[in-house]
């Protein structure tokens, strides 16, 4: 584990180097070499002590200086591997060079030529997987982790910049009605370049905020709600109208809105469904919570509140978090600012393994989340009042590598051990959402309940598209938004055709 | 905002409130649900049935008890006044058939609101339908004339005997089961040991019994896993494979240790509840 460093010394380094290289008037006189050499920009970040303790943001973004110096390290790649990295294909050396001569608003507006949600997409985006992956920095230091940090830089500019090219650049308006289900992160791609097309975009939510998983599942902590309303201010200024407490396939079926609301096409993004549980023995005891009711309480409904929030949270003192991606990594450091004493990620693979951010892991390890690898649970033990008391866990170890790539955990015979825990949480990814496609049987589905869709985004239902975590099960923020942006274009290449005479 | 159409008391702390919320009226049908919220910030989504509804007029009719905070605040809200959150309907719908020997609807104390579209439906159907109402006494009787005008023949049951039988809803049903033309199915809904001793009374005569079950909610579209229970071997979500369930398979002392997960959290929050209420009276402000 790091050192624990202060944000203002974070900031004196990066002046330092910036004097010292004459930043950013001396930019075109590096050589390749002298920008490789500069240290990557350490995230300012809260102090793990304190911030394990409130529900502020842990990072804090990178300063002024910070952004000139990081965006300095940027190589400038002719044939830019990133930007093949990158779902929504955003112009990625463009955007830091820009940024690394000051021009912030200059280098935002390239963003958001290919993505309305910087703010947020810099923030959770797994950039260790997809732009930073294939940026040469990190490969010539042999670490993802080590490229140019795109994520940290395109924060700050969405968090500084004052440009609202998304708002410049509408098409008049082509009388076309297109209806879109959820308001998470692909809904409000999809509708923000449609409404930019010129059509007349609603989206249809079924809670009373507008946002998705990043209001009701990503923790404040990661992404301030403040942020996400921002964004959504944006789109609706864009003319885009945003209904809630609306749930498609209950108060409206999508036949309804084709046929009797006059809708001309439809973008299903209703998100995830079902929360998965592992069918062992103690599931239902009082104090086990799926990651998605534990998150919504807190986050949505603001249970981290006490004096102020109605909706209640258990109180706990000894959590079990069962899974290794982002959503179990939120669960336990969510936990633990809750008031827990003791909060265990259980995950039967090892670190390597886990789906989560890399950064994510690192923040809980320091926040004291005890990590328990090569374990799984196999049955929940209660007490006398249907209380969750503690779990029975079995031990394994890594066998050959399954379909997916990864190594096939193997249980370990006769490694029975009890750990005493009061609550469970299982973060184990959810099924597919019933709702729509069970009142919708023209839309045809996988084994999994997921919808098909062709390369445009429809499915077999005409005028009807689909994309996010409906079509891909569990995806990410930026996979979703990526969906989003070929439905849209789906979308209005449709309606275009539509609109011609035959 | 849904406005608030009509408010009435019908016991001391029952209330029927008919809202505005033309696609829902549009759209519901017997045994399915709203989710409500009084704030758009630190307000918590409940659960309440649709006790009616009018397609024409464009509204529902709830019916609830004020019991907790959400309850409370809106039991203080007035005609004219708007609710900021009401998602619907919720859940999937009552299955409706012709039978042709009676139907046993029972309802204990607001577990008859529910009940009363439930009636009304399979009246539409062609039923015998006989209903048993049951409560801890005539104050707390609601719907009585309504379920009249509807059943064809109506039990009511009282705790204390202030009115009809003293007796529990068990007791005729298992009459009506024990008679020469036994029910062809029974839906019984109220309170959890309500419904889990009708189940218990019908299952040796093996008289299909469908329970409403209200657990915990949070979003109410299957979301959130909160409101699950076990339904014979499996575990079933309410908001969207229920409400209703054969009440033979339900375990319902595992469901009912489940809807207390709360209880400690809401008597402590409760008092605070109050407490700021106080405060922010003496301070003039609105809470």
């Amino acid at each position: 584990m790091t050192e624990y460093r202060e944000p203002a010394l974070l900031s004196r380094e990066a002046d330092d180097i910036k004097d010292r290289l004459n930043l950013p008037e001396g930019l075109h006189d590096l050589k390749a070499k002298e920008r490789a050499a500069i240290p990557q920009q350490e995230m300012p970040a809260q102090e793990a002590r304190i911030r394990a303790h409130n529900m502020d943001e842990v990072a804090l973004g990178y300063t002024e200086s910070q952004v000139i110096v990081e965006a300095s390290r940027c190589l400038g790649c002719k044939n830019a591997p990133c930007v093949a990295g990158c779902p929504v294909g955003i112009n990625i050396p463009g955007f830091i060079a820009a940024a690394a001569q000051y021009k912030f608003d200059e280098a935002l507006q390239i963003i958001q030529e290919s993505s309305i949600l910087p703010a947020i997409c810099g923030r959770v985006c797994p950039q260790e997987k997809q732009c930073m992956q294939l940026c040469t920095l990190g490969k010539i230091k042999k670490d993802p982790l080590q490229s140019v940090a795109i994520g940290r830089i395109e924060r700050f500019l969405a968090d500084h910049g004052s440009s609202h090219s998304t708002l410049d650049s509408k098409q008049p308006s082509t009388g076309k009605k297109v209806a879109i289900v959820g308001s998470g992160p692909s809904g409000l791609t999809t509708a923000a370049d449609l409404a930019r097309l010129g059509h007349d975009v609603t989206i249809f939510e079924a809670f009373h905020k507008a946002g998705g998983v990043t209001v009701y599942g990503i923790p404040e902590f990661r992404l301030p709600k403040s942020i996400v309303s921002r964004e959504v201010e944006n789109l609706e200024a864009l003319g885009v109208k945003i209904i809630y407490d609306y749930l498609i396939g209950r108060t409206r079926t999508i036949k309804e809105l084709m046929e009797k609301d006059g809708y001309d096409s439809v973008y299903v993004a209703n998100g995830a469904g079902l929360p998965k549980f592992m069918n062992i023995e103690g599931e239902n005891l009082v104090g086990v919570f799926s990651a998605n009711e534990y998150l919504t309480r807190t986050n949505l409904m603001k249970a981290y509140d006490r004096d102020n929030a109605a909706t209640p949270l258990y109180s706990s003192k000894k959590v079990a978090v069962f899974g290794g991606g982002n959503v179990a990594m939120d669960a336990a450091r969510t936990a633990l600012r809750m008031g827990a004493e003791e909060v265990h990620i259980v995950y039967r693979r090892t670190e390597a393994e886990m789906p989560a951010r890399k950064e994510e892991v690192l923040h809980a390890r320091e926040e004291g989340i005890i990590f328990d690898l090569l374990t799984n649970p196999s049955r929940i033990l209660g007490d006398e009042n249907g209380r969750v008391r503690g779990i029975e866990c079995l031990k394994y170890k890594l066998g050959i590598p399954d379909e997916s790539g990864r190594a096939r955990p193997e249980v370990i015979e006769g490694s029975e051990f009890q750990m005493e825990i009061d609550t469970c949480i299982t973060a184990l990814g959810n099924s597919s959402n019933p709702l729509v496609t069970g009142t919708t049987p023209e839309l045809e589905v996988n084994k999994w309940g997921n919808i098909i869709v062709d390369e445009n985004g429809m499915t077999s239902m005409k005028g009807v598209f689909a994309g996010g975590d409906i079509v891909q099960g569990a995806a990410t923020v930026i996979l979703a938004m990526g969906d989003g942006r070929i439905a849209a274009r789906g979308i209005h290449q449709y309606l275009s055709n539509e609109a011609q005479p035959l | 905002m849904i406005e608030i159409l009509k408010k009435e008391q019908l016991s001391s702390d029952v209330y029927l409130m008919k809202l505005h919320a033309p696609h829902i009226a549009q759209s519901r049908r017997a045994g399915q649900f709203v989710i409500l919220m009084m704030d758009d910030n630190y307000g918590e989504r409940i659960p309440l049935t649709i006790a009616d509804g009018n397609e024409v007029e464009g509204s529902i009719t709830i019916i609830f008890q004020a019991v907790g905070g959400t309850t409370l605040q809106l039991s203080r809200m007035k005609e004219g006044e708007g609710i900021s959150h009401v998602l619907g309907p919720l859940g999937t719908p009552t299955h409706i058939r012709k039978h042709s020997s009676p139907v046993v609807c029972v309802g204990g104390g607001i577990g008859t609101a529910p009940l009363y579209p439930i009636v009304q439906a399979f009246k539409a159907a062609g039923n015998r339908v006989i209903t048993i109402m049951g409560a801890r006494n005539k104050d707390l009787l609601i719907l009585e004339n309504e379920m009249a005008e509807l059943s064809d023949e109506l039990i009511i049951c009282t705790d204390d005997g202030s009115r009809g039988r003293k007796a529990l809803v068990t007791e005729p049903l298992k009459e009506l089961c024990e008679s020469d033309v036994p029910p062809a199915e029974v839906v019984a809904i109220g309170p959890p040991v309500m419904m889990k001793f009708c189940s218990e009374t019908t299952r040796p005569f093996a008289v299909p019994t469908v329970v409403s079950l209200n657990t915990i909610m949070v979003d109410g579209t299957g979301m959130c896993g909160g409101c699950r229970v076990t339904v014979g071997d499996s575990t079933k979500f309410v908001c969207v494979d229920g409400p209703e369930f054969d009440g033979h398979k339900v375990d319902f002392n595992s469901m009912m240790s489940r809807m207390s997960s709360y209880k400690e959290q809401e008597k402590e929050h409760q008092c605070r509840m109050d407490a700021l209420a106080k405060d922010h009276i003496k301070g003039g402000t609105q809470p």
